[in-house]
């Protein structure tokens, strides 16, 4: 690795830290848990390093620790992105149609 | 011009990032919350898509077998009851968490001894945060769920602090070796080995009123390793998701630390169960006031404005869909019924919402704490249903009380408080609540969800007769 795409990498992570942290702020505490669950469905993009190892196969070890990492992530991806949309089908306001004990 | 596949393939990540991003935005407010949801399976979907179509990729049919045994173990994680939320977001932070440190380690091993020095620090980054978010989020799920073989009251001994720094900073002062030398895969595996007891021995302390905060602190490690993996495979679409989890998780434990008047080293490093033993003496002697489900029913039904405080002990009764009742009949009646939620009641952030947002409960009703004590002087009726410390007012004038200086709920403001309790024994912390032993305060002793359905029996009687 260069010292260039380092520098790249950093400039990147720095601006999404700020980014994130403006953003996040604004999410209203109702949500406080669905924001969690999304946040960890999001996170499990890291399924991406996982499907390169297994799939490019480089040594044995490599794909076992590969497989294991994608299901790992790949459930969280599912579970996450459920459970969040679930969750926020929850959440009604009394303004439109309420009323129905 | 002919545009190369890997191109066309970054190109599917850029427009995953900007989607993950939209899909943080959108979930700032209940109307546009789902549209967040769709925007990030839509960048999920595009991202790992394109990965399929990366150069190199010789075992397609093998990976698709992992995507398809992980979404098979994803569906039943997703489709938990509500009251489970709480574990089951320890347990996908210990998944998340799993797959970094796995994909941490392939690396090393397929890359040592020629590893660069700026890589090998972050790999061992990687593999510490993610190694001990591993243990240590099993270890919250465990007290969580209420496993039987992990203990649920902190584990506190002498020196426990000074212990955990050490295996700490052995891990990192192998880490550091790594980084000078990096042909070493026995020391990388006790890297590994060792932060995953550095997770067991920093969750084994923390009890459960600490669990938003820690839960919110995981949160972020698991996207700090998941940045850091990032640096090591290059790839920002990966930087980005973990720099976004990582600052949500620690906007989350700030917001959890202010909520409860702590830091987190004192979170983390000062267990709750030590401090009690001297505040619990002086009790003995008081006086309670306590009331039967008619009575309370009656004071209700002739209140103008009541507020409900809920706390971890509706979700423990799941007397949620009960309290709907009650709010369904007191509404009927003409009663302004509003919920105070205070930021730390239940066991992860937002835990009370999801409860009541369950219930049917519309969510304009739920009241963030600083809205509800400007309007608890002017109430009626506080009614208390398994919550405790949020609503002990020593934190505001007892200076030797534990939780003195957290912020409060000021329930004793308002002009009757009705505190639906099992007995008189304290609460989760051990802290003793002078509220109780107010003039203005009725205890009504029983079961959430069986007093709760009482009263509601009571008014609907008086209504038909």
């Amino acid at each position: 690795m260069t010292s260039d795409v380092l520098i790249n990498s950093l400039f990147v992570f720095m601006l999404a830290g700020f980014l994130g942290f403006q953003v996040i702020k604004r999410v209203s505490p109702l949500l406080h848990t669905p924001l969690m669950s999304l946040t960890n469905a999001l996170d499990a993009i890291a399924v991406v390093g996982a499907i390169l190892l297994a799939g490019r196969h480089e040594s044995k070890l490599a794909f076992w620790l590969g497989m294991v990492a994608i299901v790992a992530a790949t459930s969280n991806i599912v579970g996450g992105f459920l459970i969040t949309d679930r969750m926020l089908k929850m959440f009604k306001s009394t303004r439109p149609q309420k009323q129905q004990p | 011009m002919t545009l190369p596949a890997s191109f066309l393939i970054e190109i599917c990540y850029l427009i995953a990032t900007a989607l993950f991003v939209l899909s943080l935005m959108w979930l700032s407010a209940p109307a546009t919350a789902r549209h967040g949801v769709w925007a990030g399976e839509a960048g999920m979907v595009l991202a790992v898509g394109g990965t399929l179509f990366e150069k190199g990729i010789i075992d397609l049919q093998w990976v698709i077998v992992a995507l398809a045994i992980g979404a098979a173990i994803g569906i039943p994680l997703g489709l938990v009851h509500m009251t489970a939320v709480p574990q089951r977001t320890a347990v996908s932070h210990a998944f998340g968490a799993c797959c970094v440190t796995l994909v941490g380690t392939a690396e090393f091993f397929l890359r040592s001894p020629n590893v660069p020095k700026f890589i090998m620090s972050v790999l061992s980054l990687e593999v510490i945060l993610g190694g001990l978010t591993f243990t240590g989020s099993l270890i919250a799920a465990g007290k969580l769920q209420e496993l039987k073989f992990i203990p649920q009251r902190p584990v506190t001994y002498r020196g426990q602090n000074i212990v955990n720094l050490t295996i700490l900073a052995a891990a990192i002062v192998m880490g550091v070796l790594l980084v000078l030398n990096p042909g070493q895969p026995i020391l990388f595996l006790s890297m590994v080995g060792i932060s995953l007891v550095v997770g067991v021995m920093l969750i084994i302390p923390i009890g459960g009123a600490d669990m938003p905060t820690v839960i919110s602190l995981l949160n972020s490690y698991a996207g700090l390793s998941a940045a850091a993996m990032g640096f090591v495979l290059n790839s920002k679409l990966l930087i980005v998701a973990g720099a976004l989890d990582g600052s949500s998780g620690f906007i989350l434990s700030v917001i959890m630390c202010k909520a409860m008047n702590r830091s987190f080293t004192n979170v983390l490093f000062g267990a709750f169960g030590q401090v009690q033993a001297a505040a619990a003496g002086a009790a003995e002697a008081r006086t309670v006031r306590s009331a039967s489900a008619e009575e309370a029913a009656g004071i209700l039904a002739a209140a103008s404005k009541v507020v409900i405080v809920p706390g971890y002990g509706m979700a423990v009764a799941q007397a949620q869909h009960k309290v709907r009742e009650l709010y369904d009949i007191l509404t009927k009646k003409g009663v302004e019924v509003t919920f105070g939620i205070h930021p730390v009641a239940g066991r992860m952030p937002g835990h009370m919402n999801v409860l009541l947002a369950e219930a049917d409960i519309p969510y304009d009703r739920l009241h963030e704490m600083d809205d509800v004590n400007s309007d608890l002087p002017q109430t009626d009726v506080a009614l208390i249903i398994g919550a405790n410390d949020v609503t002990n007012p020593a934190a505001r004038t007892d200076t030797s009380s534990p939780i003195y200086g957290m912020p409060i709920l000021d329930v004793d403001k308002a002009r009757t408080v009705m505190v639906i309790k099992r007995s008189m024994n304290p609460g989760f912390a051990g802290i003793d609540n002078p509220l109780y032993y107010l003039d203005h305060t009725l205890m009504l002793f029983g079961d959430a969800k069986g007093f709760v359905g009482d009263i509601v029996r009571e008014l609907s009687g008086g209504a038909h007769h």
